[in-house]
């Protein structure tokens, strides 16, 4: 137990996807202008990231291995990606028109999020089992979607700061990006994982 | 090769099973009048009505909360579509008919700062940071939202110029053979 709660906090905290492992930084940088966005952003991606990260086990460990088709991998794994994100879409639509109309190209985009994809790939890497992958792509997401929000708490705030006409927009939230990302590698000496 | 084959097919329609199956279950009612609306409307996207595009305006009409004289590009023969979709009367005498125009670049003002270029719906705008821009006429649907941004007044809306591809005859003025 003690041993999927570490790597849960590893994941989310000290591996953070998207901090540490520089990964998904596309909709870490589109979709953090506003904490609403942020929030429902962050829900899509974990329930994609999840739901993923299970199936892809599940096709690795019931189909590529007993068949020796693991040259198929990254094809397979795009290929559940596409089908999840897909049902997300349909779901978000259908559940909130309107964070459908907010998220916009960035819901699709999910598919395309190198997270989504390096989780899926890193559990096969590391040789997790059923549970670790879901905690790992769970861990993930959980990482990403707080990440992202905090991110978007910031921008809200640096909207109204005085920042110099140089920065001003995007450059100064790359700025703050590098800054956060800086105080997350703090977290690496807590960790052997 | 033909296990590798079979898996992906194998995965594919199981996946577009489930998908098609969900689709149905999580299907969201979209009013029909809308899509129609939406497909009577240019489709360029101008903003010119005030809305953010041509779907937000079709619903909108759909709804009732704008007239069918809002769309300037689509002109009195849009306008009476569109009322007659709705099944509204509508007064055209003031809108005016407006004649096709396109943008056109002063090429002696352009300060190259690709403003228009970012604002532009169809893409007709071309050129690089410092360069001089201009239009691809064949693009070009006329929107004017170049020329509000341009900070230097270099782009203006000009009709179209008539070259061989688009000349025609005129269509017989029937006054002519009155008396």
């Amino acid at each position: 137990m003690q041993e999927y709660l570490l790597l849960l906090v590893a994941t989310a905290v000290v591996n953070n996807v998207v901090l540490v492992k520089f990964l998904g930084l596309c909709p870490f940088m589109g979709t953090s202008n506003k904490v609403d966005t942020a929030i429902g952003m962050g829900m899509a991606t974990t329930f994609v990231l999840t739901l993923s990260a299970v199936l892809a086990w599940a096709i690795e460990s019931f189909l590529l291995v007993p068949f020796e088709l693991a040259f198929l991998r990254t094809l397979t794994f795009i290929l559940v990606i596409a089908a999840v994100v897909q049902f997300t879409e349909m779901a978000v639509r259908r559940i909130s028109p309107v964070l459908y109309q907010t998220l916009g190209i960035f819901l699709p985009l999910i598919t395309t999020n190198c997270a989504v994809l390096g989780v899926a790939l890193l559990n096969v890497q590391e040789g997790h089992t059923f549970v670790e992958s879901m905690l790992y792509g769970f861990g993930s997401a959980l990482g990403f979607s707080v990440i992202l929000v905090v991110f978007a708490g910031l921008r809200e705030r640096l909207a109204l700061a005085e920042v110099p006409a140089a920065f001003a927009g995007a450059p100064i939230g790359f700025v703050t990006a590098g800054l956060l990302s800086l105080a997350f590698m703090g977290f690496a000496g807590m960790s052997a994982g | 090769m033909l296990t590798a084959v079979g898996s992906l097919a194998m995965l594919g329609v199981t996946f577009g099973t489930l998908l098609g199956i969900a689709s149905r279950y999580l299907r969201v009612d979209e009013n029909p009048l809308e899509a129609e609306l939406e497909a009577l409307l240019p489709g360029s996207q101008c903003g010119q009505c005030g809305f953010a595009g041509c779907k937000q305006a079709a619903s909108a009409l759909a709804a009732g909360q704008a007239k069918p004289t809002l769309c300037p590009p689509g002109g009195r023969a849009l306008a009476a579509a569109l009322a007659e979709r709705l099944g509204v009367s509508v007064d055209l005498s003031d809108t005016e008919e407006l004649e096709p125009e396109v943008a056109f670049v002063n090429e002696d003002i352009c300060i190259g700062c690709m403003r228009c270029l970012q604002d532009c719906s169809s893409d007709a705008l071309v050129g690089g940071p410092k360069q001089i821009h201009t239009v691809i006429t064949d693009i070009c649907h006329g929107c004017g939202k170049c020329a509000k941004v341009c900070p230097t007044e270099a782009i203006e809306m000009r009709p179209v110029p008539i070259t061989l591809a688009n000349w025609h005859w005129h269509k017989p003025d029937p006054r002519q053979y009155m008396n």
